[in-house]
This record gives structure tokens, C-alpha cells and sequence, in this order.
């Protein structure tokens, strides 16, 4: 498990209060993880600080499972 | 009813009449209070005055940047921060054919756009707490538009539209959106009108007086209360019926 996905995982458990198990690479953030919308948004925005990058909106609405999320932060910090 | 016990609050426009009684009655009920305005020394008094639970953070509210930094000031100074009070105004009053660009910039600036920044520097913080109250004062000129007005009735009824989408964006958050509209109050702004004016706006109000800041204050308190919290998206008119909307 690299560095990033256990940061990313860590974000969202936290953010989203859900079992550690269910955060898998494949977890749908709305389908399996029982995000709406704003959690998106509160998600990708707590990304941006964890990782101090930034994801422009066009990005932000193609992560939507939590390994969309590791592979685009990954390719952002290299 | 009504407690604001433990409650954080940060209040702009602190300096002027209508924010030092809501930044009193907030405390009174027991919450904290963060006195934002420009002149220091002016919420200072007024710290003193209220005693504990207190917190001073001046602001230009023309300065973009500053005023982004303000809900982090009065979170850090307080500890947290679950109410906000956009209460700070101004007026430069002139009919539309010659009004300057800047009457227009300037009102608009402060506000509506510091109530834009204000809002979206506090909302995270709300929305991870599932609690929030955000009040904007506005104006009965925001509904019914007034005659040299243009900017400030622009302003005002921007701060009313801007709630309800706001207040739709947040209300699964547990974070109301409100506003206040305070119809004619006696204040430095209602001074500087002259008599003939004063008389005129008088036999317009069902209730035959001016209001006071403390009927705005009372307001702020209700829909900052817990007891509101099934309240979002409205416009609260303390008017004394001068404007049934």
C-alpha cells in the first residue's frame, strides 16, 4: 500500500465515518461510501490541503472512487 | 429558550449601533462573541464593556484578503466558530444618474462580496461540526427597492438571493442561512437623514417609531438559536409593518 493511499484513506474515514475495511481502491465514494455531492467537494478540498495541491474542478469530477483519487494525487506529487 | 451557551460568534460591523446591541444580546445569552469592525479602539471599549468571552479582530471589509483571514482570526481567538454576523454596511447614496462607479464598487464590496468571503471561510469549519448559523442583515430596501438607493438596495437584495442558494447548499450540514432585514432603526445611518425625511418615513411605519437595535438584536438571537435550527433560506422583517413581505 503506498504512502498516498493510506493518507487518502485516513481523509476519508475521517471525513466520512466509515468502517476502515469498506475503503478500498475500487469504493465508490458515492455508491459504496455514502458520500453526496458536497462530501465531493469537502473531500477533494481536504485532499488539496493533506497534499498541498490543487485540483481543478474538470479533475475533481472524474475522481470518484478512492483509487481515482490515489492515482491522480499520485501523478500530482510525483 | 433561546441559550447561546458555548456558542462561538463573530460579529462585523461591531463598531456601529446595530452590530455593538447584537454583539450584547448574543453575549447576554451566553455566547462568545468576536468584535470585528475597523476601528479598534471602538470594539475594544466594547470588550471591555461585555467582560469575558470576549475577542477583538479588526477588519477592513474593502480588503479581499483580510477579509478572508477574519473568520480564522475570530475562530483561533475563540476557539471554534458557530455563528456568523455579517452586519457591517455602508451607504453611498446618490441617484443612478450620478452615481460613480465607486458608490457602486465600494457598496457592493462590502456588502455583498464580504459577506461571500466571509461565508465561504466559515462553512467548512460549520459543516464538519454539523452546526452553523450564518446571519446576513440586510434591508427592507433589498425587497422594496428605495429611490438614490441603487447600490445599497443591489447589495441587499444580492445578500437575500445569495442566502437561499447557500442555505440550500449547506442545509444537510446542519448549517442555517438567514437573514435579517431591519426596516427604518435609529442609527448613525437613520441620524443623518434630516427631518422632513424622518416625518415622512414615520407616517409609512404602522408602529409610528423608528426601531432600535435590540429588535434587530432579539432577531439575530432567534435564528442563531438552537431552537431555529429548522430555519434556513428566510428573510426575518423587523420592520414595525412599514413592509409585509
Amino acid at each position: 500500500m503506498s504512502d498516498v493511499f493510506d493518507r487518502v484513506k485516513k481523509i476519508v474515514i475521517e471525513h466520512l465515518d466509515v468502517e476502515e475495511d469498506k475503503v478500498t481502491e475500487k469504493a465508490s465514494f458515492i455508491d459504496d461510501l455514502g458520500a453526496d455531492s458536497l462530501d465531493n467537494v469537502e473531500l477533494v478540498m481536504a485532499f488539496e490541503e493533506e497534499f498541498d495541491i490543487e485540483i481543478p474542478d474538470d479533475a475533481a469530477e472524474h475522481i470518484q472512487t478512492v483509487g481515482d483519487a490515489v492515482k491522480f494525487i499520485s501523478e500530482k506529487v510525483g | 429558550m433561546f441559550s447561546l451557551e458555548g456558542k462561538k460568534a463573530l460579529v462585523t460591523g461591531a463598531t456601529g449601533g446595530l452590530g455593538g446591541e447584537i454583539a450584547r444580546a448574543l453575549h447576554a445569552q451566553g455566547a462568545s462573541v468576536a468584535l470585528s469592525g475597523t476601528r479598534a479602539e471602538v470594539l475594544q471599549k466594547l470588550a471591555d464593556e461585555l467582560g469575558e468571552r470576549t475577542a477583538v479582530v479588526p477588519c477592513n471589509l474593502s480588503d479581499a484578503e483580510a477579509v478572508d483571514n477574519l473568520p480564522k482570526a475570530a475562530s483561533d481567538a475563540l476557539g471554534g466558530l458557530d455563528i456568523l454576523i455579517s452586519n457591517a454596511g455602508v451607504t453611498r447614496d446618490q441617484l443612478l444618474m450620478r452615481m460613480k462607479d465607486e458608490d457602486w464598487e465600494t457598496v457592493i464590496k462590502v456588502n455583498l462580496e464580504a459577506h461571500f468571503r466571509l461565508c465561504r471561510a466559515s462553512m467548512r469549519g460549520m459543516m464538519k461540526n454539523r452546526w452553523g448559523r450564518i446571519i446576513g442583515i440586510t434591508s427592507v430596501v433589498g425587497v422594496t427597492g428605495n429611490p438614490g438607493q441603487a447600490n445599497y438596495a443591489a447589495s441587499k437584495a444580492g445578500m437575500i438571493g445569495f442566502s437561499k442558494a447557500l442555505a440550500q447548499e449547506i442545509a444537510s450540514r446542519g448549517v442555517t442561512v438567514n437573514c435579517v432585514a431591519p426596516g427604518f432603526i435609529a442609527s448613525p445611518m437613520t441620524d443623518a437623514l434630516n427631518e422632513e425625511q424622518k416625518s415622512a418615513i414615520l407616517t409609512k411605519i404602522p408602529a409610528g417609531d423608528l426601531g432600535t437595535g435590540k429588535d434587530i438584536a432579539a432577531a439575530c438571537v432567534y435564528l442563531a438559536s438552537e431552537e431555529a435550527g429548522y430555519v434556513t433560506g428566510q428573510t426575518l422583517h423587523v420592520n414595525g409593518g412599514m413592509a409585509m413581505i
